[in-house]
């Protein structure tokens, strides 16, 4: 044999390339579960934590998991997890796992807000429930309801949650933590292709050259994609480049090529650079025959605040005069030195000040012509950027200067494929959707986009953020498949597939996350619950939210599986099923969508959060929600007499005409997917747990998780959403949408993989999205024509500028947080810091500094400090030498800790076109505890 | 970590406890009684972890006089005195990294507490402008071992939490990366200890998440082999400086060679039957 090691090597790299990229349709697997092997069942499930949706298999013996494995016939992760995933089968039996209703109750055992916490009844919870929602009703319409929603809901549970909420009591005020995580993302993806997701899918990573990670740790956040990125790297280690981006030095600069510190926000200026550099200097690259035929230039305001509260109202509240240093600039900054050059195309110079009037419009853009996007960019050289850029004081502004042309060359080279990834860093970002938009400018610019191997992939960042938030809708905004309820005909359609009298839905879709919040501190919600997440924890300027919770005149519901900080800030708690104790579906970064059944009974009396949404919607009847309501900006009109003209009575509850209705019912509760497993919402189950009407719970009797499933997808079919039916997805390891004729697709809007771009005929790409595809053309300051112009197929480029974020480093607060997240723990670590060798894998969170910061402050490894802000102060430990080193003048604290509670630190602006919290920067100052 | 108390001012009642066992197990020499019972944990122990700059264990066993003072000092709890019934020898420090690693710290407040020199302060310290300083990197309380069967990362599990915990990261403890080929599109990333740099400060051993820690710190003596200086890595420039030192000793004995030659050849009539 001649065969070398090294060719070896390159035949099997390339075998083994082909076979991770040529399965298109999953053969069928085997989807019965292999019984009775030992005493023990397997069964195919998916892994309860990240954006990368791991499939594995989970071994249940006598009622308990015991064990999971990878599954080796899962295509993302070929039978590996990480070691979160690793530890699937121990986070469901926590010792203090919540296990029935309790609420704050006086010595009477009546409600009371100073009460303490008592177990009552399901019956007793859902009696509270239904009392506080109709008082809250009476005050302030469906806009005094608010819902803490979930990137973590199983699609059936967000589903659940969305029609009853918006179907149901008529309320927008839903929005899912997904907000602080994908928000901007989407506004994104809807802003340049009119519609949400990515284009491309993992396989990109096995056929690129090169790996850009802009503020993504995927080594620690997505360690399994990283794993197939160290392959990609190791098949041709002189060919793949990988590059690293960001504010600090973490794991992922240990694989990388090139690492690029730079300054907090100034991701905005190198993408300029990069597109300038292209632009002005090598405009050979420029793929003139894509640009021409799919591309138009836009741009928008620059002026749109940073989506705080305004100074009257944080003045009204009695927000502290430190706070106000940095909320009035919501209503005008002074331009700074650093930001005046790149804003040169508004006419603005250094010292002019900027009034935010158009914060309401940032959603607002505009075609402009190249040649003015070409104007836009010249201020973009690489003197500025490297100057402003530049994250690490110990770094030469020379070497700096190269690495940022070594950056621009690796995107420019020609028959180089580049495929850019990205996560928090740029989603929570006070621009956001901006640097969204330019990575997307970049890869257009070189056509080097929609194809196999290359293009712009946002990341995401929970299970099912893409597959519940964003697919199902629980967005404030949101009705399924990226439909609006400000657009009419979006409201139509969704009336027809609800069965819903014209007019029942509520255009108004205000009520973010963050607004939530903000209408729970002024008094306008008055009653929230929270679902599959920890939103007192999660959430930036924490000491507000948790204040108004608990002070005023209020209900707060929390459903979990664990006693966490929301838990403690709520008057009830719900105790609720864990992923494996019931029937689901996530849909994953690459628009994978995998369904499990059932694996085990819930612990306890818990019962899974479809089960009490479902439930709820026995308590309203159509008279109490269905007639005139005030809402922001006007009335929504009584639609009751229609609905009785439909054939409803007044006297149907919501449970009625959402979900026992004669659809649903249409699914036989006895179905051969669900035979030998299972199914608590169905059939009840041997724990015999008293019901919402304090009767042994029995079960649906129709097959609740099948309907909801058959229903949700007539939404998408035929619009570029196509999912299967629930039938096929208990067969396969997953597909990725639009799943057509049974095949799914793997590079949308490219004509050779993507049946809806076939169907265009519009060449070789199709940007078929359909939202806000006809714009009005302007210059770069503002738009000059009333009329629209269609944008039929055509994505766009995006002009849009650096700008400083609203909070930097100054004298008294003289250092940026970041905050994030570490590889053993999970968000606010409920789950992962109840699995011992987790927790003591990383029992506290550090706080990670530059080791002559410490020094300069007088700070020893592992002393106790306070990390201060104009907002809250927290104590942690000194980490100078850890998984993440920070330049100087940054320090880096992760949030899953809540003794660490850093979210009280943070601040809460946001971008202003996503409103997604920027989580990764404020001034701090710090000193000995 | 949660359950470190950082105020040094406060003697934990734990420690109290430690200081007053040891100084009455040095009391009871006297009596003999308590003594004898536990004559077997008075002797060096091969496997013990001991506090930085602890001497070889021969020594360190002849200078320690068991007064606790490195254990007093010590802001992690993590170093305790030996108490009967552990065998170890009684009442000299040590520490156990599965549940209180060395958090290392840079003033390494065990070591110039020390009065007799057991813990000897010039073997962590190093000299920084022409002053000796202390420097916990140079401390070598054992060496991590991992066992590549029991470390999920050679399954291809993305875990290397001991790699994260190391305080001396990408040096003591590397990632080597290796394809997967089974799966064909997913890489290894191996946990690979490096001895120059390994302190032995258990961070890792105790991070590891498997049942029983796959990664855990020997004393050097145990943990790691000795090469011979006759043979250089022709392909390491480095390596040569194991000849610094060496021995012009250099006759090797073996069994065949036992023999003077005369006697050798002058022997072996069975050769000749």
């Amino acid at each position: 044999m001649s065969l070398s090691r090294r060719d070896f090597l390159k035949t099997t790299a390339a075998a083994s390339a082909a076979a991770a990229v040529g399965i298109s349709v999953p053969s069928e697997l085997k989807a019965a579960s292999e019984h009775a092997e030992a005493g023990w069942r397997w069964d195919k499930a998916v892994c309860r934590f990240c954006g990368t949706g791991c499939g594995i298999m989970v071994a249940t013996k006598e009622g308990k998991i015991v064990a999971v494995k990878g599954d080796p016939a899962a295509p993302v992760n070929r039978g590996l997890n990480c070691i979160k995933g690793y530890f699937n089968a121990k986070i469901m039996y926590g010792a203090d796992r919540l296990k029935q209703p309790l609420l704050r109750v006086n010595d009477k055992g009546e409600f009371d807000k100073k009460g303490q916490f008592k177990p009552v009844s399901w019956k007793r919870a859902f009696d509270e429930m239904e009392k506080h929602i109709k008082a809250a009703f009476k005050a302030g319409g469906p806009e005094a309801i608010g819902v803490f929603g979930s990137g973590q809901y199983t699609i059936q549970e967000g589903y659940a949650a969305a029609k009853l909420m918006k179907a149901g009591f008529r309320a927008n005020g839903i929005d899912p933590n997904a907000r602080h995580c994908m928000a901007s993302a989407v506004v994104g993806f809807m802003q340049t292709f009119g519609i949400d997701e990515p284009a491309g899918c993992y396989d990109d990573i096995e056929l690129t050259d090169t790996i850009v990670t802009w503020g993504a740790n995927m080594a620690e956040m997505h360690p399994i994609l990283w794993s197939r990125v160290s392959d990609r790297k190791l098949t041709a280690p002189d060919r793949v480049k990988v590059v690293n981006l960001s504010t600090y030095t973490h794991r992922c600069s240990d694989l990388a090529d090139l690492e690029i510190i730079f300054s907090p926000s100034t991701d905005l200026a190198i993408w300029n650079y990069i597109a300038r550099e292209i632009v002005y200097n090598h405009p050979e690259a420029i793929d003139w025959d894509f640009v021409k035929k799919n591309i138009v230039f836009a741009t928008g305001f620059a002026n749109i605040g940073y989506g705080m509260r305004t100074e009257a109202e944080a003045k009204k509240l009695g927000y502290s005069a430190k706070e106000l240093e940095i909320i009035k600039k919501e209503d005008a900054k002074v331009i700074s030195e650093k930001e005046a050059p790149g804003l040169a195309h508004l006419g603005v110079k250094a010292g002019d000040l900027m009034e935010m009037k158009n914060a309401d419009k940032a959603i607002l853009h505009w075609e402009i012509s190249f040649e003015d996007f070409k104007k836009a960019l010249e201020p973009y050289t690489l003197d500025y950027v490297a100057k402003i850029a530049k994250g690490d004081p110990n770094e030469s502004l020379d070497a700096y200067k190269a690495k940022l042309k070594q950056l621009a060359d690796l995107y420019i080279e020609k028959n180089r494929k580049v495929v850019s990834f990205w996560t928090m860093g740029f989603n929570q970002h006070q621009r956001g959707t901006w640097v969204n938009e330019q990575s997307y400018m970049v890869h257009f610019l070189l056509g080097k986009q929609a194809k196999p191997g290359e293009g712009a992939f946002s990341l995401t960042g929970q299970p099912s953020a893409c597959g519940t938030a964003r697919e199902v809708g629980t967005f404030t905004h949101r009705l399924p498949a990226d439909m609006d309820v400000s657009i009419p005909k979006h409201r139509e359609i969704s009336e027809k597939i609800w069965n819903l009298p014209a007019g029942t839905l509520n255009p108004m879709g205000y009520q973010h996350i963050m607004n939530i919040h903000r209408q729970i501190e002024s008094g306008k919600i008055k009653f929230a619950w929270v679902n599959v997440c920890n939103p007192y924890q999660d959430s930036a300027n924490a000491n507000h939210w948790i204040k108004a919770a608990r002070e005023l005149d209020n209900f707060i519901v929390c459903s979990d599986a664990y006693p966490g900080i929301s838990a403690k800030v709520s008057d009830l708690i719900l105790p609720s099923a864990m992923i494996y104790e019931k029937w689901g579906s996530y849909g994953n970064a690459e628009r994978r969508t995998q369904h499990w059944r059932q694996q085990v009974l819930p612990v306890g009396d818990a019962m899974s959060d479809t089960w009490q949404w479902v439930e709820l919607s026995k308590r309203f009847t159509i008279a109490d929600v269905w007639g005139e309501q005030t809402i922001k900006g006007g009335k929504l009109p009584s639609v009751i007499e229609a609905a009785k003209a439909m054939g409803y009575k007044e006297t149907d509850t919501l449970f009625d005409v959402l979900f026992a209705n004669s659809y649903f019912k249409s699914f036989k509760a006895k179905d051969a997917i669900g035979e030998g497993f299972d199914n608590t919402e169905v059939f009840g189950d041997s724990r015999g747990v008293a019901g919402s009407d304090g009767k042994e719970w029995k079960g649906y009797g129709f097959f609740i998780q099948k309907a909801i499933w058959e229903e949700y997808r007539k939404f998408g079919l035929g619009h570029g959403h196509d999912l299967a039916d629930f039938d096929t997805y208990h067969k396969v390891r997953g597909l990725k949408w639009p799943v057509v004729d049974g095949k799914e697709t793997q590079w949308r809007f490219n004509a050779k993989y993507d049946p809806y771009a076939a169907k265009e005929n519009n060449g070789d790409f199709a940007f078929y999205g359909t939202f806000a595809k006809a714009l009005k053309k302007g210059n770069l300051q503002k738009p000059t024509t009333e009329e629209t112009f269609p944008l039929k197929n055509k994505a766009k480029i995006f002009f849009r500028p650096y700008m400083d974020p609203c909070e930097m480093p100054d004298k008294e607060y003289d250092t940026w947080l970041c905050t994030g997240r570490v590889l053993e723990h999970w968000h606010s670590g409920t789950m992962t810091m109840r699995v011992p060798e987790l927790y003591r894998a990383v029992p506290e969170a550090l706080c990670y500094m530059h080791p002559s910061d410490a020094e300069a402050k007088g700070f020893k490894q592992g002393d106790l400090i306070w990390v201060e802000s104009r907002r809250g102060s927290v104590k942690a430990r000194v980490e100078t030498r850890g998984r993440n080193r920070t330049p100087r003048g940054l320090v880096f604290v992760p949030w899953f800790d809540e003794k660490v509670f850093i979210n009280k630190v943070c601040l809460d602006a946001t971008c202003p076109l996503s409103k997604q919290t920027d989580y990764k920067k404020c001034a701090v100052k710090l000193y000995k505890a | 970590m949660s359950q470190l108390n950082h105020e040094k001012a406060t003697i934990t009642e734990r420690r109290r406890f430690l200081s007053l066992m040891a100084q009455s197990v040095g009391l009871s020499a006297l009596g003999g009684l308590v003594w004898t019972g536990y004559i077997e944990e008075a002797k060096a122990s091969p496997l013990i972890l001991r506090p930085p700059g602890a001497l070889y264990e021969n020594d360190f066993m002849r200078l320690c006089i068991k007064c606790g003072q490195c254990v007093e000092a010590c802001p992690y709890d993590t170093l305790r005195l030996a108490v009967p019934g552990e065998n170890k020898p009684l009442g000299t420090p040590f520490f156990i990294p599965r549940e209180i690693p060395c958090h290392m710290c840079t003033d390494i407040p065990c070591v110039p507490v020390c009065p007799t020199g057991a813990l000897n302060k010039s073997s962590v310290s190093s000299i920084k402008e022409g002053k000796e300083k202390l420097d916990i990197f140079k401390a070598k309380m054992g060496l991590a071992v991992v066992d590549t069967e029991s470390c999920i990362a050679f399954w291809g599990i993305q875990c290397d939490a001991c790699y994260r915990a190391c305080p001396v990261m990408d040096s003591a403890i590397k990632l080597e990366y290796r394809r997967n080929t089974r799966t064909g599109k997913h890489a290894y990333l191996i946990p690979i200890v490096s001895s120059d740099t390994c302190t032995g400060c258990g961070l890792c051993e105790r991070a590891c998440v498997t049942e029983k820690a796959a990664i855990h710190v020997l004393p050097n003596e145990v943990a790691q082999g000795k090469l011979g200086a006759h043979y250089i890595k022709g392909w390491e420039k480095a390596d040569e400086k194991r000849l610094e030192n060496v021995s012009q000793e250099v006759t090797t004995h073996t069994k065949r060679s036992e023999k003077k030659v005369e006697d050798y050849l002058n022997s072996g009539e069975d050769l000749f039957k």
